[in-house]
């Protein structure tokens, strides 16, 4: 990337490099007087106080409130994920169907999930619930059926595009040797299309555990109800430094998912076995992206 | 049907907030995400390190958390006020917040768009002479636009959905949670649910197909 | 053949997702009843009982460590399902119940009975059936300490009060009676619960955090000289447990076991135990005059 973003300036000569060079000072200026400003406000209403502060190096908190509520998340992303991976694999074959019946449906699922903003959909199952299914405790229910419809949806396009993005040779060869129907796709077409996916199936998930965060709004305990309400009620003010330390462990935990999808891109694009073009990350597939109309 | 027509002014009402918050977002974040993807390929080191430190921290931040970090640091701890009235501060702060999260994906989209600009543009914008500068705006950053229209349609499509969250930021005026409230005096109501579903969808497909003609159209013939 | 295997890949889908729900529902102790039972019944049967209280409110229900959280509500609750199972050890498993999370939880079952600083309002009523009340709280405001331009609760005109999402304490600033109290044209701000509310106080946007007295308190004593109380209480909270619409049976017995705490002291013993070093909160004697069940 680097390396095609610097085509855009040259080599810089002694003129170029003198203004490169202020410019960098005055950036750098800028940037560290901004982070003052920020830290200095900061000071000026006590953020910085090592008492509002001490709570997270304390054993304590990590046990009863961190950790207990990073576990919270964690089972609401596993299970979303599962169930999200299953969604996405069903319908984006189903799309694919040769059979109207089956393709129009399945498109109009997909179109119609995606559409929905995710808060609105959780919001809607955890009061559905118990009129479908009794009382009951459906918070972790309502945060999992929401990233499944949501996010499935999604990954059912991934899906859609994976298989499709392996070269049409591909499954005429198959058919070619006699191979039918679902012996091209499940012997041919998906194992290829898989790598070609991977990356923007990690990506996706990356987006499922940050939303996990709207349990937070229905009051499911994860992370950022136990970090950001529980934590600042019992150490009084320590609100802006528990964002700050949840804040830390998020993107902790959403860095380490990205460099898996970074590395994965890279294994795949060397890969050999695979024919097909690795498949952009939902938000970056330049021809997909948009709703397409259910076909 | 019948609690959607009793409630539908006030559900109508939150949902204008909707609206307004993505009119508003929609600008900022382009804006926003523009100067970032040209801090991001700069020739000044610092400025493509902060860009790129301020795109992976905002990006891997659950918007949730942006939107409550944004109201209870930025604006009760840090002192950043838009206006007296509650209300209005509150939709500033709400807008700021979004505008901030999503302006990374718009960044990301255009950097992704740069990357289909051919090595060869580039190079003769530099070789008749333009500066970094020049050759960004002039011959880089339009055809990148063109190549992602369909992307950053689905970045506003994201974007105009995330409005609902806005209740994370204490802003208690949107859809979301007046179809929430709405909800706890009359129970469940799928009338409700699904009008304001239908509501999203007559905003974000028309921006889908309009993006998707438009990147069709726009389409730089190579 | 491709048919055949989609219809099943499909019906699986559905039956995990129909699995799914069931787990959601049953994995813990589940709350509500089966059928049409009232609490009291569950309680004696099951020995089991999920309690709804709040989780971040100091003093009246907090959760400060790996266990149960701790303050008077959480207390009460303790003593009346006790009572309620006739002075049987009973399971309880606390779940918390924010403001805005009460009316569903209960309606729902997600808990079965809540103890969370619910007042009872007309407007509830409709929604919910209260037993007690249990204590009756005041409302009151909390200013910073350097605050001089509000005094009593009638200053409040112009200023910026919280609004936490799903109370209503702010109505009785700005709205007239029944619902309302003093009518006054202040400027709400929102919030999600009310320890927001309160660190936003603490920084510039908002000038009074205005809700009931033992709330208040809480919050007071863990500012250190933060923040100061007006002590210009101008309405009667009655705290209620909330049940499920329609739960008489349970409502009568917890009114019961709400007499038996006052008569046998332990309802003075708990209020001393939580806001004994409150400023300007008197202990209540007797129990407060009960709402009817229904």
């Amino acid at each position: 990337m680097s390396g095609r973003a610097n085509v855009l300036f040259d080599a810089p000569g002694p003129r170029a490099r003198l203004r490169n060079n202020a410019l960098t000072l005055v950036a750098a200026i800028v940037l560290i007087g901004l982070a003052y400003f920020v830290y200095a406000r900061f000071d000026e209403r006590g953020q910085w106080r090592w008492e509002i502060w001490q709570p997270f190096v304390e054993a304590d908190t990590w046990v009863n409130f961190i950790i207990p509520g990073l576990i919270g998340t964690l089972k609401a992303a596993a299970l979303g994920a599962v169930f999200a991976l299953l969604f996405g694999a069903v319908f984006g074959l189903a799309r694919l169907s040769d059979h109207r019946w089956i393709r129009v449906p399945a498109g109009v699922v997909v179109e119609v999930f995606r559409a929905i903003p995710l808060l609105l959909l959780i919001f809607f199952v955890f009061y559905l619930a118990p009129s479908l299914f009794g009382g009951g405790d459906y918070t972790l229910m309502a945060v999992v059926i929401g990233l499944t419809l949501y996010n499935g949806s999604v990954l059912a396009e991934v899906v859609r595009a994976g298989v499709l993005s392996v070269p049409r040779g591909q499954s005429e060869a198959a058919y070619a040797i006699g191979l039918r129907k679902t012996g091209v796709m499940t012997l041919v077409l998906l194992p290829q299309a898989i790598t070609a996916m991977m990356p923007a199936i990690v990506s996706q998930l990356v987006v499922l555990l940050k939303d996990t965060a709207l349990g937070y709004i229905i009051a499911y305990v994860d992370l950022l109800n136990m970090g950001f309400k529980i934590i600042p009620a019992n150490h009084f003010g320590s609100l802006v430094p528990a964002a700050i330390v949840i804040g830390i462990i998020y993107i902790g935990l959403n860095a380490l998912l990205s460099a898996l999808a970074t590395w994965l891109e890279r294994r795949s694009r060397r890969s050999r076995k695979t024919s097909a073009r690795p498949v952009a990350p939902p938000t970056a597939i330049p021809s997909a992206a948009g709703p397409s109309l259910p076909d | 049907m019948n609690e959607l027509i009793e409630y539908g002014p006030a559900l109508w009402e939150g949902f204008v907030q909707n609206l307004k918050l993505s009119a508003v977002c929609a600008i900022m974040a382009l804006v926003l995400g523009t100067v970032l993807v040209s801090m991001r390929v700069s020739p000044t080191p610092v400025l493509r390190a902060a860009g790129a430190a301020y795109v992976n921290i905002v990006r891997n931040t659950p918007l949730t958390l942006v939107l409550a970090f944004s109201a209870l640091g930025l604006s009760d701890q840090v002192g950043l006020v838009f206006s007296d009235d509650p209300a209005i501060n509150g939709f500033w702060l709400v807008a700021l917040g979004l505008s901030l999260y999503t302006a990374t994906f718009v960044c990301e989209a255009l950097r992704a768009g740069i990357n289909t600009v051919p090595f060869g543009q580039a190079e003769a914008a530099r070789a008749i002479g333009l500066t970094f500068f020049q050759s960004l705006t002039l011959i880089i950053l339009p055809q990148a636009f063109r190549a992602v229209v369909a992307p950053l349609g689905s970045v506003m499509i994201a974007m105009i959905k995330n409005t609902t969250v806005a209740v994370a930021a204490g802003y208690l005026a949107d859809v979301a949670f007046v179809m929430k409230d709405t909800f706890d005096t009359t129970g469940v109501s799928i009338p409700i649910f699904l009008g304001i579903v239908v509501a999203f969808m007559a905003v974000t497909l028309p921006i889908g197909f309009l993006t998707g003609w438009l990147s069709r159209r726009l389409a730089v013939a190579r | 053949m491709r048919v055949g295997r989609i219809s099943a890949t499909l019906a699986a889908a559905g039956a995990l997702i129909l699995g799914l729900a069931a787990c959601g529902g049953g994995g813990e102790t589940s709350a509500a009843p089966s059928g049409d039972g009232s609490v009291v019944d569950k309680v004696k049967n099951t020995k089991q009982v999920v309690v709804g209280t709040k989780w971040d409110q100091p003093s009246l229900g907090l959760k400060a460590g790996g266990g149960d959280p701790e303050g008077f509500d959480v207390d009460v609750a303790k003593y009346v399902i006790k009572e309620l199972a006739g002075g049987q050890d009973v399971q309880i498993q606390f779940k918390e119940s924010a403001s805005s999370n009460r009316e569903p939880f209960l309606a729902n079952g997600t808990v079965d009975i809540i103890f969370a600083t619910y007042s009872i309002t007309e407007e509830r009523k409709s929604k919910v059936t209260f037993g007690g009340p249990y204590i009756v709280a005041h409302q009151d405001t909390m200013v910073r300490a350097d605050a001089t331009n509000i005094a009593k609760a009638t200053d409040l005109a112009g200023k910026r009060i919280c609004q936490a999402a799903g109370s209503n304490s702010y109505k009785r600033i700005t709205d007239p009676p029944p619902d309302g109290e003093l009518d006054l044209d202040a400027q709400l701000v929102g919030a999600n619960t009310y320890s927001e509310c309160v660190s936003k106080l603490s920084g510039n946007n908002l000038d009074a955090v205005t809700t009931d007295d033992l709330i208040l308190a809480g919050f007071a004593q863990q500012g250190g000289g933060n923040f100061k109380i007006l002590g210009d209480p101008f309405t009667d909270e009655k705290y209620g447990v909330g049940l499920k619409k329609g739960d008489v049976k349970t409502c009568e017995a917890v009114n019961a076991a709400i007499t038996k705490m006052y008569t046998d002291g332990t309802a003075a013993q708990l209020f001393a135990k939580w806001f004994g070093k409150a400023q300007g909160l008197t202990a209540p004697t007797a129990a407060p005059q009960f709402e009817t069940c229904a």
